[in-house]
């Protein structure tokens, strides 16, 4: 390895997923041992994790993982918790305290049911999860000092500042079992290091981890804020989290067809065409032109049902996935994937732009 | 009585390299030049256009400025004792081409890009590829969706009709009237060859001209000169003119002298008459009269877009709000900058407010409303660069309109003296010893010139910016910044400071 392939590496971030087809459960572990191998990917300012399927007990409640900076922020952020929902749990996250993760914030956990009459009285014309949306936005831009990190039903996302292995066994995630996991080594560059910054970013049932810089950050944004969305943590990721929300739940696309919409093929190849597909990915561009993604990432995206990858246009940010037996995996390196699964039937690197999509085959565990 | 009333231009004729071709004689709209024995010039006649010592085959001829040698004052500047002069000398408005002069702040020069390094990597746009396709017309919030049978998907609905442009430019309006058949020729030859947009102003179409419909939009303005069905089809989109940038509230007006067998066929009104387009359409006195008429114009055309011009006044913000809701598909902003063939200098000079500010509350008016996706933004009046165009761009405009600099592309030196009809360069004038010097293919050679540089310079400010598509860094203000700009003009802009 040359000099210069050492500083080029560094300057990234690291990202693994990992999914069992079958819903099977994987223990904490397994992902934190995979993600260590990426920690010259990172830099101890960020690491975190999405998991799915981890509270089997209460499935039907929206899970919401917050952080207070003191301990107003969690009275009044509490406040509107209990006008807004019924409370079925709160509890502060079973922590293990570590010298690498030092003054860490406040981090509490809560299971919510929406207050139907209330939504019926802010928002009679939307759904539940517009409410979920609405709430979120609200606590994160209005209540200082506090900040919802994940706030899915049956999943949830584990994340500050530190290196992710760190991070993991500060939250004690071996204690954890998910069918789905995500995970990612943060090198920041643009954004300082703190709490609320670090991966996955996570919205509803929507977590992403990502390795790169949004060059078209601005202009999403914008777009986002027409429909509600508020980007308020100071980083570049989170409105992917919000497209993907407004592209699948609110305008009902699908998957696929969002990842071409976020990386979009080039016109030199939708010219070439069938007819009817080409007026599809024409009216995609020109109408979801804001949305495209521009600038070098890869991106793992959670969600209830599957796990997908996406790199950008010209695939400048490393991607690629791997299958062995029920378990499909994606990561930055080779070698994050070997580390905890030496034998591998498949390994492929996915060209620019071209999603990798892994769809749980069981029903929703 | 006589007044200090100076000629603006000294023309100094060299003698000893003089060869007394005559060239200059021809070549001069103004009638400068007379010969006695030698080129004797009549300085006062000489509005410094370039054209006789552009074409001097010897070299003999150079234009200076003339400047009155008053005592300096910098309240009572010549301009001021020089326009008193003129207008106590003959009653009336002083009337002038091309688009305001006058040194106020230019935000352009004030706003910085972004550019790439280390976190993410910069683009090489000759060896990546790097798009600036576009399309104007009303966009949906949402696309709909069918599954196919074989499992792909389906459109649910065809997009409104979209008007593609490959390079995010069009050409201004400019009509047959107020330059000339050629110049209009010129435009739209490079507008086909460069896959771009021509307008033909209101002045009617040349019946020479329809072949290009296709790169077409026309224009229905306040004097409805030229409006027939078969017209109002000819292009792919129509435009309402509400305003122009260079006088905003105003009319126009095309002297008699002007209004040739050509331009009389083509307008639709006698020959040698005056043409005079009313300052308000006399059926839009509101909001709701501009609706009726956008939809009258898509009915007669089969749902072409419609766009409407509006000059950038104080209140574009709220104006553009409502005729985006009125039906308008595509908004025309023009700038204060923007050029006119014939204006009043109070009003060129004193009315309007700058594009960038303009486009900046309009494009965050529409976002608030949550329309913007219903309307595409253009940008024109004063755009001097491809940086300017990109700025505009970033700011939020979909594409840049361009006047005054597809008219210099052609040969016009901004002599500002269009409503003469007089100009030399055969452009701004219908007498036929001078448009016939203008060869619409060579003009639109150059205009294509133009237009590839340009395009070439926005690839590579959008490579170094690590973009390869334009619609990224359309409305993306957080890559520009401003140096040298108040905070209320940040604010109004939503631009960081240089630093931030």
């Amino acid at each position: 390895m040359s000099l210069f392939a050492y500083q080029r590496d560094i300057s990234n971030c690291g990202m693994v997923g990992l999914i069992h087809r079958k819903g099977g459960r994987i223990g904490g572990e397994i992902i934190m041992k995979a993600i260590a191998s990426l920690r010259d990917r990172g830099n101890g300012l960020g690491g975190g994790f999405a998991a799915y399927g981890i509270y089997p007990d209460l499935p039907h409640l929206y899970a919401f993982h917050v952080m207070f900076e003191e301990a107003s922020s969690k009275r009044v952020t509490e406040d509107y918790l209990t006008e807004n929902f019924y409370i079925h749990k709160a509890e502060p996250f079973p922590l293990r305290p570590l010298r690498a993760i030092p003054s860490p914030p406040l981090l509490w956990r809560y299971f919510l049911e929406v207050k139907e009459e209330r939504m019926v009285y802010l928002f009679p014309e939307l759904d539940e999860r517009d409410f979920v949306v609405h709430a979120v936005m609200k606590i994160n831009s209005h209540i200082p000092g506090a900040f919802v990190f994940s706030s899915g039903k049956n999943m949830g996302a584990f994340k500050g500042v530190g290196y992710a292995e760190d991070i993991g066994r500060f939250f004690r995630l071996e204690e954890y079992e998910a069918y789905l996991w995500t995970a990612h080594q943060r090198f920041p560059t643009n954004t300082p290091g703190w709490w609320g910054g670090a991966h996955p970013f996570c919205l509803l049932d929507w977590s992403i981890v990502h390795n790169g810089e949004i060059s078209s950050y601005g202009i999403n944004k914008r777009y986002l804020e027409m429909f509600g969305y508020r980007c308020q943590l100071f980083t570049d990721s989170e409105v992917i989290a919000y497209l993907f929300d407004l592209l699948s739940r609110r305008h009902r696309l699908p998957l696929s067809l969002i990842c071409r919409i976020l990386a979009a093929p080039l016109w030199k190849d939708i010219d070439l065409l069938p007819e009817e597909e080409r007026s599809l990915y024409e009216a995609m561009r020109a109408v979801y032109a804001s949305a495209l993604l521009n600038g070098p990432f890869a991106i793992l995206v959670g969600h209830r049902r599957g796990l997908i990858g996406l790199t950008d246009r010209i695939k400048l940010r490393p991607l690629l996935a791997a299958e062995q037996g029920d378990f499909a995996f994606m990561a930055s390196e080779e070698s994050a994937i070997r580390e905890i699964s030496p034998q591998l039937e498949k390994v492929w690197a996915p060209s620019a732009g071209e999603p990798i999509m892994i769809e749980l085959e069981a029903k929703q565990p | 009585m006589r007044v200090a009333l100076a000629p603006e231009f000294q023309v100094e004729i060299d003698h000893r390299r003089c060869v007394r071709c005559k060239r200059c004689l021809q070549n001069c709209g103004f009638s400068v030049y007379t010969f006695a024995d030698g080129v004797v010039p009549d300085h006062s006649r000489c509005v410094g256009c370039q054209r006789c010592a552009t074409y001097c085959p010897q070299g003999a001829i150079r234009i200076e400025r003339r400047t009155i040698p008053f005592r300096s004052n910098a309240y009572w500047t010549p301009h001021h004792i020089t326009n008193i002069g003129r207008q106590s000398q003959s009653p009336g408005m002083l009337l002038t081409g091309m688009g305001n002069d006058l040194p106020y702040p230019i935000i352009w020069d004030h706003l910085l890009f972004d550019a790439c390094q280390v976190t993410n990597p910069s683009i090489d746009p000759l060896r990546e590829p790097m798009e600036l396709r576009t399309y104007l017309g009303r966009k949906p919030d949402r696309v709909a969706i069918l599954k196919a049978r074989e499992g792909g998907f389906l459109l649910e609905h065809m997009l409104p009709p979209q008007i593609r442009l490959q390079t995010p430019f069009i050409f201004s309006a400019m009509s047959y009237g107020s330059i000339s058949l050629n110049a209009q020729k010129a435009l739209a030859m490079a507008a086909k060859e460069l896959g771009i947009l021509f307008n033909c102003g209101e002045g009617g179409l040349h019946r020479d001209l329809y072949p290009y419909g296709d790169h077409l939009i026309v224009q229905v303005a306040s004097g409805r000169f030229g409006v027939h069905p078969r017209y109002l089809n000819a292009g792919v989109g129509l435009e309402i003119k509400i305003g122009q940038g260079a006088k905003p509230g105003i009319g126009g007006h095309l002297p008699g002298e002007k209004v040739s067998l050509e331009v009389s066929e083509t307008r639709m009104i006698p020959v040698g008459t005056d043409a005079l387009s009313p300052a308000p359409h006399h059926d839009i006195y509101s909001i709701e009269d501009l609706r009726l008429l956008i939809y009258a114009l898509k009915e007669a055309t089969d749902y072409k877009p419609v766009s409407v011009k509006i000059a950038a006044v104080h209140n574009v913000a709220a104006i553009s709000s409502g005729t985006v809701r009125a039906g308008a598909d595509i908004l025309h902003l023009d700038g204060f900058r923007g050029g006119t063939g014939a204006a009043p200098s109070i009003v060129r000079d004193h009315v309007g407010i700058p594009l960038e500010l303009a486009l900046a509350v309009v494009d965050d008016r529409l976002r608030q409303e949550g329309i913007r996706n219903q309307v595409s933004l253009v940008a024109g009046g004063g755009i001097r660069s491809s940086a300017d165009a990109a700025k505009a761009i970033a700011l939020g405009a979909d594409a840049v309109a361009l006047g005054t600099a597809a008219l210099i592309a052609m040969g016009c030196t901004v002599c500002q003296r269009c409503h003469t009809g007089n100009c030399s360069w055969g452009i701004a004038t219908q007498r036929p010893e001078l448009t016939r010097r203008l060869d619409p293919e060579a003009g639109a050679e150059r205009l294509i010139n133009l237009i590839r540089s340009w395009t070439l310079e926005i690839k590579e400010l959008l490579g170094a910016l690590g973009i390869n598509a334009l619609e990224s860094l359309r409305g993306n203000r957080e890559r520009l910044r401003g140096l040298g700009l108040d905070h209320q003009t940040l604010e109004i802009l939503g631009v960081k400071p240089a630093g931030r």
